[in-house]
């Protein structure tokens, strides 16, 4: 607990234009931890993956990242420490896989410069790690939604970051997809001790794999801590504004269930 | 494989160069053929001399002064509207996108409208007020555009765009509104220089598109790393490092200038800034490492051919020519590609 934490946002308020997205939110992100971000639609959690990723000053407060303002840092210096992986969209042009790959060393070349040796490894090893070497020479236009995907993070590793950031890594995925997303963040957390951050919108997945969890509600932290500690029906049933039943996964995690008007009527039944 | 067909299309393309300059030099109403159109061209070359020994001045003069000029003001031409529409279709991420999207047609209209019918007569380095009018027009423009497009710092595309479409119309309809006031023969001077020609312009012209030519080539070569990021979006392309908002100032700038000069000394030449990039991606593939040469090359090869076949043609207007060409060609190419998506 000695060193600073590697990302800390202390009071952060920051918004769009005059509407204020985040009031006083405070979060510290510790090396090596995998964080689930959660929380309801308009929460703030992607306006809070800007901040933390710098395209976003927040207007009072402060985002450091290792102990030091990220205002401070050029564009690509945080490039080379911070990686995002956005919410999904749909590619426009018909780069090669590797091609989009090597964009991740963007931050590491020089204008007149070309890929060194160096580079191509980090590439390979970003396309090895997420299973994608297969992909390599296929354009991106091609690629179904899972694979896609796995390239994005792909490209995200090619930047060989210390902290990984990603918004809803798994909208538009099926579940074989959304297991394989979640295995790979898991896997690189702990074998690359990278630092994983993750706005999810899926509560099962998020207390399946995050260690730990924060809740944004409204702006602002509202609850964080281990998964078993947060889910709760009281505080899901509030944040989310729907009457909502937690019992236990097979791994002991808490699993959330909706409850549908048919259900609450058949509970008040027995 | 790809890199490969990369230097494939730039050998290509040259080899198509050379013989556009050929038919060129041998094109015109004067009959002198195109081997020795190629031997004077060469002659003042050291120790080339006697290859033209039998050459009149005329001659001479039919190939430096007319012929060769015309040929290097279509390829330069050419060659800045293709590399201009590279940049803009990345700035804008959108493959819709062409110099004129920012306002730079429009503006330079409306320059050249002003000094048509103002009968603007001063020269400054030896142009006359034509050109420089609508250089001046068109950079004022687009300058105007990206200045009405800043919001606390930064110029988002979508604003860019509109703002671009709305300044352009305005622009379009000052210069409408000056010339219904002007005389028939105003009107006529500038409907002709809207369509577009390089089948006046001498040395001068040359000289004055050269440098921005070229500067703008180089600029988009050294940025390409960055024009590829900058088609993932702007938050994305700020994720990889890149200092999005001083590059954005920069290509928009590079585009314009390159743009601007080329309208400036041609007029409106439609279609080579939007078709050009796409048939290049069909080949060599969206990399602007390879793109932007490539363009280069193709857009100047475009506007050479249809040069030729406008003065073939009897001074048929350069701008009409490249829009019959383009037109049909790139909606076969929309039309051949079913899931065709850039």
């Amino acid at each position: 607990m000695d060193s600073p934490p590697l990302l800390e946002a202390s009071g952060v308020t920051c918004g769009y234009e005059e509407r204020p997205v985040l009031h006083d939110l405070s979060l510290q992100v510790r090396a090596g931890e995998f964080l689930g971000l959660i929380g309801p639609n308009g929460a703030g959690k992607s306006t809070l993956l800007r901040v933390m990723a710098g395209t976003l000053r927040p207007s009072a407060g402060q985002m450091r990242l290792a102990g030091r303002p990220l205002g401070e840092y050029s564009r690509r210096e945080i490039a080379r420490r911070l990686a995002v992986v956005p919410a999904p969209g749909s590619p426009q042009f018909a780069f090669l896989v590797r091609e989009f790959v090597t964009m991740g060393r963007t931050p590491y070349l020089g204008r007149l410069q070309s890929d060194r040796p160096q580079d191509r490894e980090a590439v390979d090893e970003a396309l090895t790690d997420t299973d994608a070497l297969p992909l390599a020479d296929r354009p991106i236009t091609e690629l179904s939604a899972g694979e896609w995907q796995r390239v994005n993070v792909a490209r995200a590793l090619a930047q060989q970051p210390e902290i990984l950031l990603l918004d809803e890594p798994t909208a538009f995925l099926d579940l074989g997809h959304q297991r394989d997303i979640f295995e790979l963040l898991v896997r690189l957390n702990r074998e690359r001790e990278l630092t994983v951050v993750c706005v999810s919108h899926d509560l099962n997945l998020a207390a399946e794999y995050c260690p730990r969890l924060a809740v944004l509600a409204a702006g602002s932290v509202v609850a964080e801590g281990a998964p078993e500690t947060v889910i709760t029906s009281d505080l899901i049933g509030r944040v989310y504004q729907a009457p909502v039943q937690v019992d236990r996964g097979p791994a002991g995690h808490p699993r959330v269930s909706l409850l549908s008007e048919a259900a609450l009527q058949g509970r008040a039944e027995r | 494989m790809k890199r490969w067909r990369g230097v494939a299309v730039i050998v290509a393309l040259v080899l198509l160069l050379a013989e556009a300059t050929a038919l060129s030099l041998a094109t015109g109403p004067a009959p002198l053929e195109a081997g020795r159109a190629f031997r004077i061209l060469l002659s003042p070359l050291p120790g080339l001399h006697d290859l033209a020994a039998d050459a009149t001045e005329t001659d001479r003069n039919i190939v430096f002064e007319v012929r060769l000029p015309r040929f290097l003001m279509a390829l330069l031409v050419g060659a800045a509207l293709a590399v201009a529409g590279v940049v803009m279709q990345s700035l804008f991420q959108n493959p819709m996108a062409e110099p004129s999207i920012i306002g730079v047609s429009a503006g330079a209209a409306l320059g050249a409208t002003v000094a048509l019918t103002l009968g603007l007569s001063f020269t400054f380095l030896g142009l006359t007020a034509l050109p420089l009018a609508a250089f001046a027009g068109a950079v004022g423009v687009t300058g105007l555009v990206y200045v009405l497009s800043r919001r606390g710092g930064r110029t988002p595309v979508g604003l860019l765009l509109l703002t671009g479409i709305a300044v352009a119309s305005l622009c379009s309809s000052i210069a409408s509104l000056i010339l219904v006031r002007g005389n028939n023969a105003q009107v006529s001077d500038v409907v002709f220089w809207m369509m577009g020609s390089v089948a006046y312009q001498g040395w001068k012209e040359v000289y004055m598109i050269l440098p921005y030519a070229l500067l703008g080539t180089v600029v988009a070569c050294v940025y390409a790393r960055d024009l590829n990021a900058l088609l993932l979006g702007d938050e994305q392309a700020a994720y990889l490092g890149i200092n999005v908002e001083r590059v954005k100032l920069v290509l928009l700038g590079c585009g314009a200038l390159l743009a601007a000069s080329a309208v400036a000394v041609a007029g409106i030449v439609g279609f080579v800034g939007l078709v050009v990039p796409h048939l290049m991606r069909i080949l060599v593939g969206p990399d602007h490492r390879i793109l932007v040469p490539v363009s280069f090359l193709a857009g100047g090869l475009l506007v050479t051919l249809s040069a030729l076949l406008a003065t073939r043609l009897g001074a048929v207007p350069l701008g009409i020519i490249t829009a019959l060409l383009g037109a049909p060609f790139f909606l076969y190419l929309l039309h051949r590609q079913g899931t065709y998506r850039f």
